[in-house]
């Protein structure tokens, strides 16, 4: 008798205590969104998304990360509204809301590149508008943003962004220190005092692809991720 | 002549995979089985062939400055062509579904194989990729329809080589962190390399 009395107590004191306290802005699960895209679940190395664009800019250190600049805004900012559109948006057509979502901010991005930083939008070409079809931020869209509230998929889309930008951003370091002797246009060989002759092929689109291939081997080294056939 | 030279060009120099890396998500995720890559690839010829000259006809008729002047003269200034992302787009994603329809409609064994790949195709960079080439190289209807359709050739070359190859690196002996994603970038550059014996190829 009394342990039911006591289990009705405590059920009533439970319902009455107040709601429970909002989770931490900075909470442990929060931080791991943020940190797991930068290396065990990176998209580049681990997942495999976001390849296209990454590979292209890579030639020298300054429009690379204008670029990822440019994808961390537009992962961030898609991430934010279609978290907020979530439960508005029918399942059948969601690819086109989430596509013309991205484009209009790729056009954003677009505009301003080409209003401030004429010479960079030059440079970078198709590519800023190739953001659109970046397979990350199509990626985080359908895999959380649709399902998750709007300060989580901002997180979420920070952290992938970040992971993505480390990375290319670690490509364009080798690719133009040996391709072009320098890091952000400045000489490093050559005011170093050593003579250094450019290797054309880090220019090229190989040694992109080198170079990426030897960044997954060490960063997968490290961290022991193996993929099974 | 210029036609089958532009071909041969986007086809082998300026390949969609190993000079502008373009459609490289699918080119990695789809290439483990040579039957597969072949039916992504096609697929990509036909969505290409089709889309680029879409895209041009739309950019003469609607974005391009002046370009509306055939509803009024008093259009002539108009320019809309900051809003050809998002045509572009539109038109992409419109005909990857009329692809995938009819895919499941003639061939369910294929449809099932490509599975979640299909709709990718819509963000296949490839496609955008060629259409904003379209634009910056400044083609004409047939140019771009040419254009469309070797850069799609070239795209199966590439995919299916690498199948081909990576069924046969099953059975070597790859350092563990490198299988998978690392060798086949590797791979890839060195295929890269043999492509450039291309390079200066002119009809």
């Amino acid at each position: 008798m009394s342990e039911v009395a006591e289990n009705i107590k405590t059920t009533e004191t439970v319902a009455v205590q107040p709601k429970k306290p909002a989770e931490p802005l900075l909470s442990k699960r929060r931080k791991r969104l943020m940190s797991d895209p930068l290396d065990e679940d990176n998209p580049i190395t681990v997942q495999v998304l976001g390849i296209c664009s990454a590979l292209a800019v890579t030639t020298q250190m300054k429009p690379t990360l204008v670029m990822a600049i440019a994808v961390i805004f537009v992962i961030v900012f898609a991430n934010l509204i279609i978290s907020v559109l979530r439960n508005l948006i029918p399942n059948r057509v969601r690819i086109i809301v989430q596509l013309s979502v991205i484009a209009s901010l790729v056009v954003l991005v677009d505009q301003v590149l080409k209003a401030y930083f004429f010479d960079v939008s030059k440079l970078l070409s198709v590519f800023v508008g190739l953001i659109i079809t970046n397979c990350i931020v199509m990626g985080r869209l359908e895999a959380f943003a649709m399902g998750n509230k709007p300060y989580d998929s901002i997180l979420d889309g920070l952290g992938s962004g970040l992971g993505y930008s480390w990375i290319i951003l670690a490509v364009a370091f080798f690719r133009e220190l040996f391709g072009s002797g320098a890091v952000f246009g400045f000489p490093v060989f050559e005011s170093l005092g050593l003579a250094y002759e450019n290797n054309g092929l880090m220019v090229n689109s190989i040694g992109a692809f080198l170079i990426i291939g030897l960044i997954i081997w060490a960063q997968r080294w490290r961290n022991g991720y193996v993929e099974h056939n | 002549m210029e036609l089958v030279n532009l071909g041969i060009q986007s086809i082998f120099i300026k390949n969609m995979i190993f000079s502008y890396f373009l459609g490289m998500c699918s080119y990695l995720a789809v290439s483990k089985k040579v039957s597969t890559a072949m039916g992504l690839g096609l697929a990509v010829i036909f969505v290409l062939t089709i889309t680029v000259p879409a895209n041009w006809l739309i950019r003469e008729f609607i974005l391009k400055e002046g370009a509306l002047i055939w509803i009024s003269a008093s259009f002539e200034t108009v320019d809309l062509s900051f809003l050809s992302y998002i045509m572009f787009i539109a038109v992409i994603a419109s005909m990857v579904q009329l692809v995938e329809m009819f895919i499941e409609k003639t061939s369910p064994a294929l449809y099932g194989s490509l599975g979640i790949f299909l709709p990718l195709i819509a963000v296949n960079c490839a496609i955008l990729g060629s259409s904003l080439f379209m634009v910056t190289y400044d083609y004409n209807f047939v140019e771009s329809t040419v254009f469309g359709f070797s850069s799609g050739i070239g795209w199966l070359l590439a995919i299916i080589a690498i199948a081909a190859i990576r069924e046969k690196l099953k059975y070597s002996n790859v350092p563990d962190p490198l299988k998978g994603l690392g060798i086949t970038f590797i791979i890839t550059g060195l295929m890269g390399i043999a492509f450039m014996a291309f390079m200066g190829i002119s009809l």
